[in-house]
Protein backbone atom coordinates (compact mmCIF):
# COMPACT_ATOMS: atom_id res chain seq x y z
CA UNK A 1 0.00 0.00 0.00
CA UNK A 2 1.61 3.23 -1.16
CA UNK A 3 2.26 5.83 1.53
CA UNK A 4 2.13 9.57 1.06
CA UNK A 5 3.80 12.52 2.74
CA UNK A 6 1.94 15.66 1.80
CA UNK A 7 -0.01 18.69 2.91
CA UNK A 8 -3.68 17.90 3.36
CA UNK A 9 -6.30 20.63 3.52
CA UNK A 10 -8.44 21.04 6.62
CA UNK A 11 -12.08 20.91 5.53
CA UNK A 12 -13.34 21.59 9.04
CA UNK A 13 -12.10 21.60 12.62
CA UNK A 14 -14.84 20.79 15.13
CA UNK A 15 -14.16 21.10 18.83
CA UNK A 16 -15.98 18.09 20.27
CA UNK A 17 -14.94 18.92 23.83
CA UNK A 18 -12.55 21.29 25.55
CA UNK A 19 -9.72 18.91 24.69
CA UNK A 20 -10.85 17.07 21.58
CA UNK A 21 -10.92 18.33 18.02
CA UNK A 22 -12.17 16.49 14.97
CA UNK A 23 -10.16 17.41 11.88
CA UNK A 24 -11.63 16.50 8.50
CA UNK A 25 -8.89 16.46 5.89
CA UNK A 26 -8.86 16.25 2.12
CA UNK A 27 -6.69 16.69 -0.95
CA UNK A 28 -7.42 17.50 -4.60
CA UNK A 29 -6.80 13.98 -5.90
CA UNK A 30 -8.69 11.02 -4.50
CA UNK A 31 -7.39 9.85 -1.13
CA UNK A 32 -5.88 6.36 -1.24
CA UNK A 33 -7.64 3.31 0.17
CA UNK A 34 -7.18 2.95 3.93
CA UNK A 35 -8.20 0.52 6.63
CA UNK A 36 -9.52 0.90 10.20
CA UNK A 37 -6.66 0.82 12.71
CA UNK A 38 -4.25 2.59 10.38
CA UNK A 39 -2.83 5.93 11.42
CA UNK A 40 -1.35 9.20 10.25
CA UNK A 41 1.94 10.82 11.33
CA UNK A 42 1.12 14.50 11.71
CA UNK A 43 3.64 17.34 11.74
CA UNK A 44 2.81 19.92 14.39
CA UNK A 45 4.05 23.06 12.64
CA UNK A 46 2.15 25.27 15.05
CA UNK A 47 4.25 24.17 18.03
CA UNK A 48 7.86 25.31 18.05
CA UNK A 49 8.71 22.98 20.94
CA UNK A 50 7.47 19.87 19.13
CA UNK A 51 10.21 18.18 17.13
CA UNK A 52 8.77 14.82 16.11
CA UNK A 53 5.53 14.02 14.34
CA UNK A 54 2.56 12.72 16.30
CA UNK A 55 0.81 9.47 15.38
CA UNK A 56 -2.98 9.86 15.26
CA UNK A 57 -5.36 7.09 14.24
CA UNK A 58 -7.75 7.45 11.36
CA UNK A 59 -11.20 8.12 12.79
CA UNK A 60 -13.14 7.79 9.57
CA UNK A 61 -12.60 7.59 5.84
CA UNK A 62 -15.30 8.85 3.53
CA UNK A 63 -14.37 8.11 -0.10
CA UNK A 64 -17.53 9.84 -1.40
CA UNK A 65 -16.58 13.17 0.18
CA UNK A 66 -12.87 12.37 -0.20
CA UNK A 67 -12.33 13.04 3.51
CA UNK A 68 -10.10 11.44 6.09
CA UNK A 69 -10.98 12.28 9.69
CA UNK A 70 -8.60 12.34 12.63
CA UNK A 71 -9.67 12.88 16.21
CA UNK A 72 -7.09 14.88 18.14
CA UNK A 73 -6.84 14.78 21.93
CA UNK A 74 -4.86 17.69 23.35
CA UNK A 75 -2.17 16.00 25.43
CA UNK A 76 0.96 18.08 24.99
CA UNK A 77 2.05 21.19 23.12
CA UNK A 78 2.07 19.41 19.76
CA UNK A 79 -1.47 18.08 19.88
CA UNK A 80 -2.70 21.33 21.51
CA UNK A 81 -1.36 23.23 18.51
CA UNK A 82 -3.49 21.06 16.21
CA UNK A 83 -6.59 22.35 17.99
CA UNK A 84 -5.89 25.81 16.54
CA UNK A 85 -6.24 24.63 12.94
CA UNK A 86 -9.06 26.14 10.91
CA UNK A 87 -10.83 25.23 7.68
CA UNK A 88 -8.51 25.91 4.76
CA UNK A 89 -5.29 25.39 6.76
CA UNK A 90 -2.75 22.80 5.65
CA UNK A 91 -1.61 19.88 7.74
CA UNK A 92 1.41 17.83 6.68
CA UNK A 93 0.66 14.12 7.05
CA UNK A 94 2.35 10.79 6.34
CA UNK A 95 -0.38 8.25 5.66
CA UNK A 96 -1.82 5.64 5.69
CA UNK A 97 0.47 3.79 8.11
CA UNK A 98 0.44 0.47 9.93
CA UNK A 99 -1.80 -2.58 9.79
CA UNK A 100 -5.49 -2.75 10.63
CA UNK A 101 -8.19 -4.53 12.58
CA UNK A 102 -9.45 -7.81 11.17
CA UNK A 103 -12.92 -7.16 9.77
CA UNK A 104 -15.82 -9.61 9.98
CA UNK A 105 -14.93 -13.11 8.87
CA UNK A 106 -18.56 -14.11 8.38
CA UNK A 107 -21.84 -12.14 8.20
CA UNK A 108 -23.22 -13.41 11.52
CA UNK A 109 -20.02 -12.77 13.50
CA UNK A 110 -20.82 -11.02 16.79
CA UNK A 111 -18.21 -8.30 17.20
CA UNK A 112 -17.63 -6.11 20.24
CA UNK A 113 -15.59 -2.97 19.72
CA UNK A 114 -14.29 -1.58 23.02
CA UNK A 115 -12.88 1.94 23.15
CA UNK A 116 -11.71 4.23 25.90
CA UNK A 117 -11.10 7.98 25.73
CA UNK A 118 -9.78 9.09 22.35
CA UNK A 119 -9.12 5.40 21.64
CA UNK A 120 -12.66 5.20 20.33
CA UNK A 121 -11.44 6.94 17.17
CA UNK A 122 -10.51 3.98 14.93
CA UNK A 123 -13.57 2.05 16.07
CA UNK A 124 -15.91 4.42 14.23
CA UNK A 125 -14.08 3.67 10.98
CA UNK A 126 -14.10 -0.04 11.86
CA UNK A 127 -17.86 0.14 12.45
CA UNK A 128 -18.35 1.80 9.06
CA UNK A 129 -16.36 -0.95 7.31
CA UNK A 130 -18.31 -3.62 9.18
CA UNK A 131 -21.61 -2.05 8.19
CA UNK A 132 -20.48 -2.25 4.55
CA UNK A 133 -20.01 -5.98 5.18
CA UNK A 134 -23.57 -6.12 6.50
CA UNK A 135 -22.40 -6.59 10.07
CA UNK A 136 -23.80 -4.54 12.95
CA UNK A 137 -21.28 -4.60 15.79
CA UNK A 138 -21.73 -3.62 19.42
CA UNK A 139 -19.72 -0.71 20.74
CA UNK A 140 -18.66 -0.49 24.37
CA UNK A 141 -17.29 3.00 24.93
CA UNK A 142 -15.82 4.41 28.11
CA UNK A 143 -14.65 7.81 29.27
CA UNK A 144 -14.08 9.80 32.45
CA UNK A 145 -17.24 11.78 32.04
CA UNK A 146 -20.17 12.29 29.63
CA UNK A 147 -18.50 15.28 27.96
CA UNK A 148 -15.54 13.08 26.95
CA UNK A 149 -17.73 10.58 25.10
CA UNK A 150 -17.37 11.61 21.50
CA UNK A 151 -19.28 10.93 18.28
CA UNK A 152 -21.92 8.86 20.07
CA UNK A 153 -24.58 9.71 17.49
CA UNK A 154 -22.32 8.44 14.70
CA UNK A 155 -21.59 5.20 16.56
CA UNK A 156 -25.33 4.67 17.09
CA UNK A 157 -25.89 4.70 13.32
CA UNK A 158 -23.53 1.74 12.96
CA UNK A 159 -24.31 -0.52 15.90
CA UNK A 160 -25.58 -0.94 19.44
CA UNK A 161 -23.80 1.42 21.78
CA UNK A 162 -23.09 0.73 25.46
CA UNK A 163 -21.43 3.37 27.59
CA UNK A 164 -19.56 3.66 30.87
CA UNK A 165 -18.26 6.77 32.59
CA UNK A 166 -16.00 6.88 35.60
CA UNK A 167 -18.15 9.56 37.26
CA UNK A 168 -21.47 7.96 36.26
CA UNK A 169 -22.58 11.02 34.28
CA UNK A 170 -23.64 8.80 31.36
CA UNK A 171 -24.29 5.08 31.00
CA UNK A 172 -23.09 2.70 33.67
CA UNK A 173 -20.68 4.03 36.28
CA UNK A 174 -17.22 2.46 36.22
CA UNK A 175 -14.84 1.08 33.64
CA UNK A 176 -15.76 -0.61 30.38
CA UNK A 177 -14.87 -4.01 31.80
CA UNK A 178 -17.48 -3.50 34.55
CA UNK A 179 -20.32 -3.06 32.05
CA UNK A 180 -23.23 -5.49 32.42
CA UNK A 181 -23.24 -6.22 28.68
CA UNK A 182 -20.20 -8.41 29.19
CA UNK A 183 -22.20 -10.65 31.50
CA UNK A 184 -25.43 -10.56 29.52
CA UNK A 185 -24.20 -11.21 26.00
CA UNK A 186 -21.57 -13.37 24.36
CA UNK A 187 -19.32 -12.24 21.53
CA UNK A 188 -17.22 -14.01 18.92
CA UNK A 189 -14.49 -11.44 18.77
CA UNK A 190 -13.34 -8.18 20.41
CA UNK A 191 -11.37 -5.25 18.98
CA UNK A 192 -10.10 -2.69 21.46
CA UNK A 193 -8.30 0.63 21.47
CA UNK A 194 -7.66 2.95 24.38
CA UNK A 195 -5.40 3.46 27.39
CA UNK A 196 -3.13 0.47 28.01
CA UNK A 197 -4.59 -0.42 31.45
CA UNK A 198 -8.06 -0.52 29.85
CA UNK A 199 -6.89 -2.67 26.96
CA UNK A 200 -5.14 -5.02 29.36
CA UNK A 201 -8.37 -5.37 31.35
CA UNK A 202 -10.28 -6.06 28.13
CA UNK A 203 -7.62 -8.58 27.10
CA UNK A 204 -7.94 -10.28 30.49
CA UNK A 205 -11.72 -10.54 30.06
CA UNK A 206 -11.35 -11.86 26.49
CA UNK A 207 -8.68 -14.31 27.48
CA UNK A 208 -10.74 -15.74 30.37
CA UNK A 209 -13.84 -15.93 28.18
CA UNK A 210 -11.81 -17.50 25.34
CA UNK A 211 -12.77 -14.72 22.94
CA UNK A 212 -10.42 -13.78 20.13
CA UNK A 213 -9.22 -10.21 20.73
CA UNK A 214 -7.21 -7.57 18.89
CA UNK A 215 -5.74 -4.49 20.57
CA UNK A 216 -4.39 -1.34 18.91
CA UNK A 217 -1.28 -0.03 20.69
CA UNK A 218 0.02 3.52 20.81
CA UNK A 219 3.66 3.20 21.84
CA UNK A 220 5.72 6.35 21.36
CA UNK A 221 7.09 6.56 17.84
CA UNK A 222 9.62 8.51 15.89
CA UNK A 223 9.55 7.54 12.20
CA UNK A 224 6.22 5.72 11.88
CA UNK A 225 7.69 3.80 8.93
CA UNK A 226 9.39 0.84 10.61
CA UNK A 227 12.91 2.26 10.39
CA UNK A 228 13.91 3.56 13.81
CA UNK A 229 12.75 0.66 16.03
CA UNK A 230 11.76 3.02 18.86
CA UNK A 231 8.13 1.91 19.27
CA UNK A 232 8.70 -1.82 19.75
CA UNK A 233 6.43 -4.08 21.79
CA UNK A 234 7.53 -7.43 23.22
CA UNK A 235 5.72 -10.24 21.46
CA UNK A 236 5.91 -13.98 20.97
CA UNK A 237 7.98 -13.18 17.87
CA UNK A 238 10.42 -10.87 19.68
CA UNK A 239 10.35 -7.08 19.65
CA UNK A 240 7.95 -5.98 16.94
CA UNK A 241 7.40 -2.46 15.61
CA UNK A 242 4.06 -1.00 16.64
CA UNK A 243 4.20 1.40 13.66
CA UNK A 244 4.71 -1.22 10.98
CA UNK A 245 3.99 -4.70 12.38
CA UNK A 246 1.11 -3.10 14.35
CA UNK A 247 -0.49 -1.00 15.70
CA UNK A 248 -3.05 -3.83 15.85
CA UNK A 249 -1.92 -7.07 17.52
CA UNK A 250 -3.81 -10.17 18.51
CA UNK A 251 -3.56 -10.37 22.30
CA UNK A 252 -2.09 -13.87 21.91
CA UNK A 253 0.96 -12.25 20.31
CA UNK A 254 1.50 -9.87 23.22
CA UNK A 255 3.44 -10.74 26.35
CA UNK A 256 1.11 -8.80 28.64
CA UNK A 257 0.82 -10.14 32.18
CA UNK A 258 -2.95 -10.64 32.20
CA UNK B 1 23.53 21.86 -12.75
CA UNK B 2 26.71 21.52 -10.72
CA UNK B 3 28.76 18.35 -10.57
CA UNK B 4 27.74 16.80 -7.25
CA UNK B 5 29.77 13.58 -7.44
CA UNK B 6 32.34 12.87 -4.75
CA UNK B 7 34.67 10.00 -3.93
CA UNK B 8 35.23 8.24 -0.62
CA UNK B 9 38.31 6.19 -1.31
CA UNK B 10 37.33 3.89 -4.23
CA UNK B 11 33.67 4.57 -3.64
CA UNK B 12 31.99 6.90 -6.13
CA UNK B 13 28.94 8.77 -4.88
CA UNK B 14 26.49 10.43 -7.27
CA UNK B 15 26.13 13.18 -4.71
CA UNK B 16 27.33 13.75 -1.15
CA UNK B 17 23.96 12.92 0.45
CA UNK B 18 23.75 9.61 2.29
CA UNK B 19 21.40 8.36 4.98
CA UNK B 20 22.58 7.58 8.49
CA UNK B 21 22.42 4.12 9.99
CA UNK B 22 19.37 3.36 12.10
CA UNK B 23 17.28 6.16 10.64
CA UNK B 24 16.49 4.81 7.18
CA UNK B 25 16.00 1.07 7.77
CA UNK B 26 17.24 -0.78 4.70
CA UNK B 27 16.08 2.00 2.41
CA UNK B 28 13.01 0.02 1.38
CA UNK B 29 10.96 1.61 4.18
CA UNK B 30 11.44 4.97 2.42
CA UNK B 31 10.94 3.86 -1.18
CA UNK B 32 7.56 5.64 -1.40
CA UNK B 33 9.22 8.96 -0.55
CA UNK B 34 12.73 8.87 -2.05
CA UNK B 35 14.01 7.49 -5.37
CA UNK B 36 16.63 5.39 -3.59
CA UNK B 37 18.98 5.20 -6.59
CA UNK B 38 19.34 8.99 -6.47
CA UNK B 39 20.98 8.95 -3.05
CA UNK B 40 24.75 9.09 -2.70
CA UNK B 41 24.50 6.09 -0.42
CA UNK B 42 22.41 4.31 2.17
CA UNK B 43 23.98 3.18 5.44
CA UNK B 44 21.75 0.36 6.60
CA UNK B 45 20.79 -0.47 10.17
CA UNK B 46 23.56 -1.57 12.56
CA UNK B 47 24.26 -5.25 11.98
CA UNK B 48 25.89 -7.72 14.35
CA UNK B 49 27.18 -11.27 14.02
CA UNK B 50 24.35 -12.68 16.12
CA UNK B 51 20.73 -11.44 16.25
CA UNK B 52 20.02 -8.85 18.96
CA UNK B 53 16.69 -7.95 20.58
CA UNK B 54 17.85 -4.48 21.64
CA UNK B 55 16.77 -2.69 24.80
CA UNK B 56 13.38 -2.55 26.46
CA UNK B 57 10.73 0.05 25.63
CA UNK B 58 10.72 3.05 26.11
CA UNK B 59 13.58 3.60 23.72
CA UNK B 60 12.90 7.18 22.72
CA UNK B 61 12.36 10.57 24.29
CA UNK B 62 11.74 13.82 22.48
CA UNK B 63 13.98 16.67 23.61
CA UNK B 64 14.48 20.29 22.61
CA UNK B 65 15.30 20.23 18.89
CA UNK B 66 16.16 16.58 18.98
CA UNK B 67 15.57 13.18 20.46
CA UNK B 68 17.21 10.57 22.64
CA UNK B 69 17.18 6.92 21.66
CA UNK B 70 18.39 3.73 23.28
CA UNK B 71 17.32 1.19 20.67
CA UNK B 72 20.41 -0.90 21.39
CA UNK B 73 21.18 -2.35 17.96
CA UNK B 74 18.10 -4.50 17.52
CA UNK B 75 18.77 -6.50 14.34
CA UNK B 76 18.37 -10.03 13.04
CA UNK B 77 22.08 -10.64 12.56
CA UNK B 78 24.42 -10.63 9.57
CA UNK B 79 23.29 -13.98 8.17
CA UNK B 80 19.67 -12.82 8.04
CA UNK B 81 20.87 -9.67 6.30
CA UNK B 82 22.81 -11.67 3.70
CA UNK B 83 19.99 -14.13 3.04
CA UNK B 84 16.86 -12.01 3.30
CA UNK B 85 17.65 -8.29 3.01
CA UNK B 86 20.51 -8.28 0.52
CA UNK B 87 18.48 -9.93 -2.28
CA UNK B 88 15.89 -7.16 -1.95
CA UNK B 89 18.37 -4.29 -2.22
CA UNK B 90 21.20 -5.57 -4.41
CA UNK B 91 19.73 -4.30 -7.68
CA UNK B 92 19.03 -0.77 -6.44
CA UNK B 93 21.64 1.45 -8.05
CA UNK B 94 23.14 3.23 -5.07
CA UNK B 95 25.89 2.49 -2.56
CA UNK B 96 24.51 0.26 0.15
CA UNK B 97 26.90 0.39 3.07
CA UNK B 98 26.39 -1.86 6.07
CA UNK B 99 26.94 -0.47 9.55
CA UNK B 100 28.70 -3.17 11.57
CA UNK B 101 28.82 -3.54 15.33
CA UNK B 102 30.23 -6.15 17.66
CA UNK B 103 31.34 -6.95 21.18
CA UNK B 104 34.93 -7.89 20.37
CA UNK B 105 37.38 -7.18 17.52
CA UNK B 106 36.82 -10.78 16.41
CA UNK B 107 33.03 -10.45 16.10
CA UNK B 108 33.43 -7.22 14.11
CA UNK B 109 35.89 -9.00 11.82
CA UNK B 110 33.73 -12.07 11.35
CA UNK B 111 30.73 -9.91 10.50
CA UNK B 112 32.85 -7.89 8.04
CA UNK B 113 34.17 -11.06 6.42
CA UNK B 114 30.65 -12.26 5.64
CA UNK B 115 29.69 -8.87 4.22
CA UNK B 116 32.84 -8.75 2.07
CA UNK B 117 31.42 -11.62 0.02
CA UNK B 118 28.40 -9.55 -1.05
CA UNK B 119 29.24 -8.10 -4.45
CA UNK B 120 26.88 -5.10 -4.20
CA UNK B 121 28.01 -3.98 -0.74
CA UNK B 122 31.03 -1.81 -1.58
CA UNK B 123 31.80 -0.62 1.93
CA UNK B 124 31.10 -1.08 5.60
CA UNK B 125 30.89 1.46 8.40
CA UNK B 126 32.34 0.27 11.70
CA UNK B 127 30.15 1.37 14.55
CA UNK B 128 32.61 1.82 17.38
CA UNK B 129 30.37 4.46 18.84
CA UNK B 130 26.94 3.07 19.77
CA UNK B 131 26.19 4.43 23.26
CA UNK B 132 23.31 2.02 23.92
CA UNK B 133 24.90 -1.38 24.34
CA UNK B 134 26.61 -2.65 27.47
CA UNK B 135 29.41 -4.52 25.75
CA UNK B 136 31.32 -3.27 22.76
CA UNK B 137 29.94 -0.40 20.72
CA UNK B 138 31.10 2.86 22.19
CA UNK B 139 33.52 1.12 24.56
CA UNK B 140 35.84 0.65 21.57
CA UNK B 141 35.42 4.15 20.24
CA UNK B 142 36.35 6.09 23.36
CA UNK B 143 39.99 5.05 23.51
CA UNK B 144 42.67 4.98 20.82
CA UNK B 145 43.59 1.41 21.82
CA UNK B 146 39.97 0.22 21.52
CA UNK B 147 39.45 1.89 18.16
CA UNK B 148 42.76 0.54 16.90
CA UNK B 149 41.93 -3.03 17.94
CA UNK B 150 38.69 -3.07 15.97
CA UNK B 151 39.96 -1.31 12.84
CA UNK B 152 43.08 -3.51 12.77
CA UNK B 153 41.11 -6.75 13.11
CA UNK B 154 38.64 -5.76 10.39
CA UNK B 155 41.26 -4.31 8.04
CA UNK B 156 43.01 -7.69 7.92
CA UNK B 157 39.94 -9.42 6.53
CA UNK B 158 38.04 -6.67 4.72
CA UNK B 159 39.50 -5.49 1.40
CA UNK B 160 36.80 -2.99 0.39
CA UNK B 161 36.17 0.55 1.61
CA UNK B 162 36.29 0.70 5.38
CA UNK B 163 34.68 3.61 7.22
CA UNK B 164 35.06 4.08 10.99
CA UNK B 165 32.16 5.86 12.71
CA UNK B 166 33.34 7.80 15.72
CA UNK B 167 31.74 8.66 19.02
CA UNK B 168 31.58 12.30 20.14
CA UNK B 169 31.68 11.16 23.77
CA UNK B 170 35.46 11.60 23.98
CA UNK B 171 37.97 14.21 25.03
CA UNK B 172 40.01 14.30 21.84
CA UNK B 173 38.21 12.98 18.79
CA UNK B 174 41.04 13.96 16.44
CA UNK B 175 43.46 11.53 18.09
CA UNK B 176 40.99 8.67 17.70
CA UNK B 177 40.48 9.60 14.04
CA UNK B 178 44.25 9.56 13.50
CA UNK B 179 44.46 6.14 15.12
CA UNK B 180 41.81 4.78 12.77
CA UNK B 181 43.66 6.24 9.80
CA UNK B 182 46.94 4.70 10.98
CA UNK B 183 45.25 1.30 11.25
CA UNK B 184 44.08 1.47 7.66
CA UNK B 185 40.57 2.94 7.74
CA UNK B 186 39.67 4.49 4.37
CA UNK B 187 37.31 7.08 5.78
CA UNK B 188 35.94 8.48 9.03
CA UNK B 189 32.29 9.24 9.67
CA UNK B 190 31.19 11.37 12.61
CA UNK B 191 29.39 12.04 14.85
CA UNK B 192 27.38 9.22 16.37
CA UNK B 193 24.93 10.36 19.07
CA UNK B 194 25.86 12.27 22.20
CA UNK B 195 25.15 10.39 25.40
CA UNK B 196 22.29 12.06 27.24
CA UNK B 197 19.41 11.66 29.63
CA UNK B 198 15.87 12.90 30.27
CA UNK B 199 13.70 12.57 33.37
CA UNK B 200 9.99 11.99 33.96
CA UNK B 201 9.57 14.31 36.94
CA UNK B 202 6.07 13.05 37.84
CA UNK B 203 7.27 9.48 38.26
CA UNK B 204 10.79 10.48 39.37
CA UNK B 205 12.47 8.17 36.90
CA UNK B 206 14.40 8.33 33.64
CA UNK B 207 12.32 8.49 30.44
CA UNK B 208 14.46 5.80 28.80
CA UNK B 209 14.49 2.14 29.83
CA UNK B 210 18.28 2.02 30.31
CA UNK B 211 18.40 5.55 31.78
CA UNK B 212 20.65 7.02 29.10
CA UNK B 213 20.45 7.30 25.34
CA UNK B 214 22.00 8.94 22.33
CA UNK B 215 21.01 12.51 21.47
CA UNK B 216 20.48 13.36 17.81
CA UNK B 217 18.82 16.08 15.78
CA UNK B 218 19.54 19.79 15.28
CA UNK B 219 20.50 20.14 18.96
CA UNK B 220 23.81 18.38 18.27
CA UNK B 221 24.76 20.11 15.01
CA UNK B 222 27.17 22.73 16.40
CA UNK B 223 29.06 20.03 18.31
CA UNK B 224 29.16 17.82 15.22
CA UNK B 225 30.46 20.65 13.03
CA UNK B 226 33.26 21.46 15.43
CA UNK B 227 34.28 17.81 15.60
CA UNK B 228 34.15 17.37 11.82
CA UNK B 229 36.32 20.45 11.49
CA UNK B 230 38.82 19.06 14.03
CA UNK B 231 38.96 15.65 12.35
CA UNK B 232 39.27 16.90 8.77
CA UNK B 233 42.27 18.91 9.93
CA UNK B 234 43.82 15.87 11.65
CA UNK B 235 43.55 13.15 8.96
CA UNK B 236 44.15 12.88 5.20
CA UNK B 237 41.42 10.32 4.50
CA UNK B 238 37.97 11.59 3.51
CA UNK B 239 35.52 12.45 6.26
CA UNK B 240 31.75 11.94 6.22
CA UNK B 241 29.90 14.44 8.41
CA UNK B 242 26.65 13.94 10.22
CA UNK B 243 24.79 15.27 13.22
CA UNK B 244 21.57 17.24 13.06
CA UNK B 245 21.48 17.96 9.32
CA UNK B 246 17.94 19.05 8.44
CA UNK B 247 18.50 21.27 5.39
CA UNK B 248 20.83 21.84 2.45
CA UNK B 249 22.31 24.80 4.33
CA UNK B 250 23.19 22.50 7.23
CA UNK B 251 24.83 20.06 4.80
CA UNK B 252 26.85 22.86 3.18
CA UNK B 253 28.17 23.86 6.61
CA UNK B 254 29.53 20.33 7.04
CA UNK B 255 31.04 20.35 3.54
CA UNK B 256 32.71 23.69 4.22
CA UNK B 257 34.12 22.27 7.47
CA UNK B 258 35.84 19.66 5.33
CA UNK B 259 33.38 16.75 5.04
CA UNK B 260 33.51 15.07 1.63
CA UNK B 261 30.01 13.68 2.09
CA UNK B 262 27.25 13.93 4.65
CA UNK B 263 24.65 11.67 6.24
CA UNK B 264 21.09 12.63 7.05
CA UNK B 265 19.64 10.85 10.08
CA UNK B 266 16.94 12.09 12.42
CA UNK B 267 15.62 14.50 9.77
CA UNK B 268 14.23 11.46 7.90
CA UNK B 269 11.73 11.05 10.75
CA UNK B 270 10.39 14.57 10.30
CA UNK B 271 10.35 14.59 6.51
CA UNK B 272 10.85 11.20 4.86
CA UNK B 273 11.67 12.94 1.56
CA UNK B 274 14.18 15.38 3.03
CA UNK B 275 17.28 13.82 1.42
CA UNK B 276 16.24 14.82 -2.09
CA UNK B 277 15.47 18.35 -0.90
CA UNK B 278 18.96 18.52 0.60
CA UNK B 279 20.58 17.25 -2.60
CA UNK B 280 18.62 19.72 -4.73
CA UNK B 281 19.33 22.51 -2.27
CA UNK B 282 23.08 21.89 -2.45
CA UNK B 283 22.88 21.99 -6.23
CA UNK B 284 20.88 25.22 -6.20
CA UNK B 285 23.35 26.85 -3.83
CA UNK B 286 26.27 25.84 -6.05
CA UNK B 287 24.50 27.16 -9.15
CA UNK B 288 23.64 30.41 -7.40
CA UNK B 289 27.24 30.89 -6.36
CA UNK B 290 28.73 29.99 -9.72
CA UNK B 291 30.36 26.77 -8.51
CA UNK B 292 30.76 24.11 -11.19
CA UNK B 293 31.39 21.35 -8.67
CA UNK B 294 30.71 20.52 -5.05
CA UNK B 295 34.49 20.02 -4.70
CA UNK B 296 34.83 23.80 -4.68
CA UNK B 297 33.17 24.10 -1.27
CA UNK B 298 34.55 21.01 0.49
CA UNK B 299 36.91 22.35 3.15
CA UNK B 300 36.25 25.90 2.01
CA UNK B 301 36.98 27.31 5.46
CA UNK B 302 40.48 27.10 6.89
Amino acid sequence: MKKYCQDLTVVSAEHLSDKHTLLKLTRDEALPPMQPGQFVEVRCDGSASTFLRRPISINYFDPERNEMWILVAAVGDGTKSLMNLKAGDKLNCIFPLGNHFTLAQRPDEKLLLVGGGVGIAPLLFAGKCLSKQGVRPSFLLGARSAKDLLELDLFKQLGDVYVTTEDGSLGEKGFVTNHSILKEQSFDRICTCGPKPMMMAVARYASHASIDCEASLENMMACGLGACLCCVEKTTEGNLRVCKDGPVFNINQLLWQI
Amino acid sequence: MANLSVKINRLSLKNPVMTASGTFGYGLEYADFVPLEELGGIIVKGTTLEPRQGNDYPRMAETAQGMLNCVGLQNKGVDYFCEHIYPQIKDIQTNFIVNVSGNSPQTYAECAQRLAKLEKIPAIELNISCPNVKQGGMAFGVTCEGAASVVRAVRKVYPKTLIAKLSPNVTDIASIARTCEDEGADSISLINTLLGMAVDIEHRKPLLSIRTGGLSGPAVKPVALRMVYDVTHAVKIPVIGLGGIMTAEDAIEFLMCGATAIQVGTANFIDPGVTMKIRDGINDWLDRHGCASVDEIIGAID
